[in-house]
């Protein structure tokens, strides 16, 4: 075993190498984010005088709301259409169209974002929709739902098949197994399915430029516009935020699995 | 109807399934027909029209209710003109190249890079995996844009880059990093790491040890070992990871678009700017069904990877 596993010669520094290279320019940029220096490249000490500006600049603060619930809303709904898109897939057995129907659940994870997005925009042009919020929450639930689907299904085809065929022989109806059954084992999944939705709306510009109108303005769209012109402290502060909140979710997200986890282990014990 | 209970005998054990569960599939179905489907057809519709100066700014613009007469007319009035131009034009089409080739290239390096990391986490103890799998994985979590942006702090004329580089005497007068090939190329590796090391890492970390032990029994050299059990092993992961790589690569706005220089622009950014800044739809959506149809395949190879992956082995 340890003949064929132990070679720290090449795991070890590929994998400082890799991570070096994932966290270095994150870690400039935090730093960066402290610098009391108006001029971004020379250091002036550190200060937290851009976080204080963060507060002022009421364009900024607008657009994080609107991004906030932008993707409270798409993450929702992609939630639920892409939880039950993993169930069709993992428990419908085969159905017709079943192959179009994955390949369709599939596409917008890799579909070039500026095709989905001028697609999206001509056809709320062709129904004549109002472009803003909801458009953008609409977009953003097509994109994301399709992340969750793939979360969901991973968790529904590993976990033990016989719960659910058990409840079933005991003369549990269908509905009352995927409600007492089903979803409480997935939950951890769809959980997560949740954030990474939340995580990709909050994140995402192209999308958004194409299917926003003149009223909505989200975050990302807002900081596009500034870092085209080149880089800003400001910029560094609001993105360190960004980073924190991300930590601290995934941190939370993990924790919450861990007493999931735990909370199984001692129930069956 | 009646073939259902007969194929179930046919098959030792049918695969039980939740009854009443595929009316699940109506609603995501409908919703991914109307917002994913749908506005294609649109796209290729309005690809065929006229560029006026209107709202919206082409035409026709087919209305049902002014009569079969003038819905004629309108299906008449369609063309080809967008597509002519793209073909005659050679910035399209040098933009297509562009954008292949940058995607191929990306793709390789990503690969180089990608696997001996999914390798590594693969060989490291038991233990540890999962904390470094999600190592890897946590950039994912925090805005791309930002990413992007952090190097752009790094790759600025007087940015750490060239800082460092001018401390350690390695060059005499700071390059520029920025607005060029090689910043792109830096931006795409970056950010699509994650997406080259995560099906690499599933499918190594699911194949069997004790092959690799039965090749070292059988007196294998390690190296021949890895080219001949595990580097086919893990090929569905490889070919699952260059194409969630190549596919976005080759419609990528954001990252050419901070990092890259305005003249030599990939289809994205020309699509987009032939859309927001010269308003010529019908082009903009010629571009999209051309880009569209170079990914066509790329997409359907994914895809049936994607089912083959999530169904696991029946």
């Amino acid at each position: 075993m340890s003949s064929v596993k132990g070679s720290s010669w090449f795991t070890v520094p590929v994998l400082a190498a890799g991570l070096a290279f994932l966290y270095l320019p994150i870690l400039v940029l935090v730093v960066s984010s402290f610098n009391d220096s108006r001029l971004v490249t020379v250091w002036g000490g550190w200060s937290l005088r851009w976080y204080a500006s963060l507060l002022d600049n009421a364009a900024l603060l607008d657009a994080a709301w609107v991004s906030i619930r932008i993707a409270a809303v798409s993450a929702t709904a992609a939630t639920v259409l892409g939880t039950l898109a993993a169930l069709a897939l993992s428990r419908a057995g085969r159905f017709r169209g079943r192959t179009a129907f994955a390949g369709m659940v599939y596409a917008p994870l890799v579909m070039p974002e500026v095709i989905t997005g001028l697609s999206l925009l001509l056809l709320f042009v062709a129904i004549g929709a109002e472009r803003g919020f909801w458009t953008i929450a609409i977009a953003h639930t097509t994109l994301t739902l399709c992340f969750v689907t793939v979360v969901v299904q991973s968790r529904l085809l590993t976990f033990d098949r016989s719960l659910e065929e058990a409840a079933m022989d005991l003369g549990c109806p269908p509905l009352k197994t995927l409600l007492t059954i089903t979803l409480p084992l997935i939950f951890p999944a769809i959980a997560a399915g949740w954030m990474l939705a939340f995580t990709l709306s909050l994140d995402d510009v192209v999308l958004a430029t194409f299917a926003s109108g003149p009223g909505a303005t989200t975050l990302p769209m807002r900081i596009y516009s500034e870092v085209r012109l080149g880089v800003k402290p400001e910029i560094n502060a609001i993105s360190t935020v960004m980073i924190a909140i991300a930590a601290l979710a995934i941190a939370a997200a993990s924790l919450f699995g861990k007493l999931h986890r735990i909370g199984r282990q001692t129930r069956r014990g | 109807m009646s073939e259902a209970p007969q194929a179930g005998r046919r098959r030792p054990r049918p695969e039980r399934h939740l009854p009443g569960s595929r009316l699940l599939v109506v609603i995501p179905a409908l919703w991914l027909i109307v917002f994913f489907l749908v506005p294609f057809f649109i796209v290729g519709k309005i690809s065929l029209s006229q560029t006026v100066i209107a709202q919206p700014p082409y035409l026709p613009v087919f209305d049902l209710a002014a009569g079969f007469e003038q819905l004629k007319q309108d299906l008449a009035s369609l063309s080809l003109d967008a597509y002519g131009l793209i073909a005659s034009d050679t910035l399209y089409l040098f933009s297509y190249f562009k954008s292949v080739q940058v995607a191929l290239i990306a793709t390789a390096i990503l690969l180089c890079i990608g696997f001996p990391i999914a390798y590594a986490i693969a060989r490291a103890p038991r233990g540890w995996q999962p904390v470094l799998f999600m190592l890897v994985v946590l950039p994912f979590w925090t805005s791309f844009l930002i990413r992007i942006y952090a190097w752009m702090n790094i790759l600025q004329r007087d940015g750490l880059l060239n800082q460092a580089l001018l401390a350690l005497g390695i060059v005499d007068t700071p390059p520029a990093w920025l607005a060029s090939d090689t910043a792109v190329m830096i931006g795409l590796v970056y950010s699509y790491l994650p997406f080259m090391v995560l099906p690499i890492y599933a499918t190594l970390e699911r194949m069997d040890e004790t092959l690799l032990e039965a090749a070292a029994d059988l007196g294998a050299p390690r190296w021949k070992a890895f080219w001949l059990v595990t580097l086919p092993l893990a090929r569905p992961g490889i070919v699952a990871g260059m194409l969630l790589c190549f596919i976005p690569i080759l419609g990528e706005f954001v990252i050419p678009d901070l990092l890259g220089s305005s003249e030599t622009a990939m289809i994205g950014q020309v699509l987009w700017t032939e859309f927001f800044s010269n308003k010529d739809w019908p082009v903009a959506s010629a571009l999209a069904v051309v880009l569209l149809a170079l990914l066509l395949w790329p997409i359907l190879l994914y895809q049936r990877a994607q089912i083959r992956a999530a169904e696991g082995p029946r």
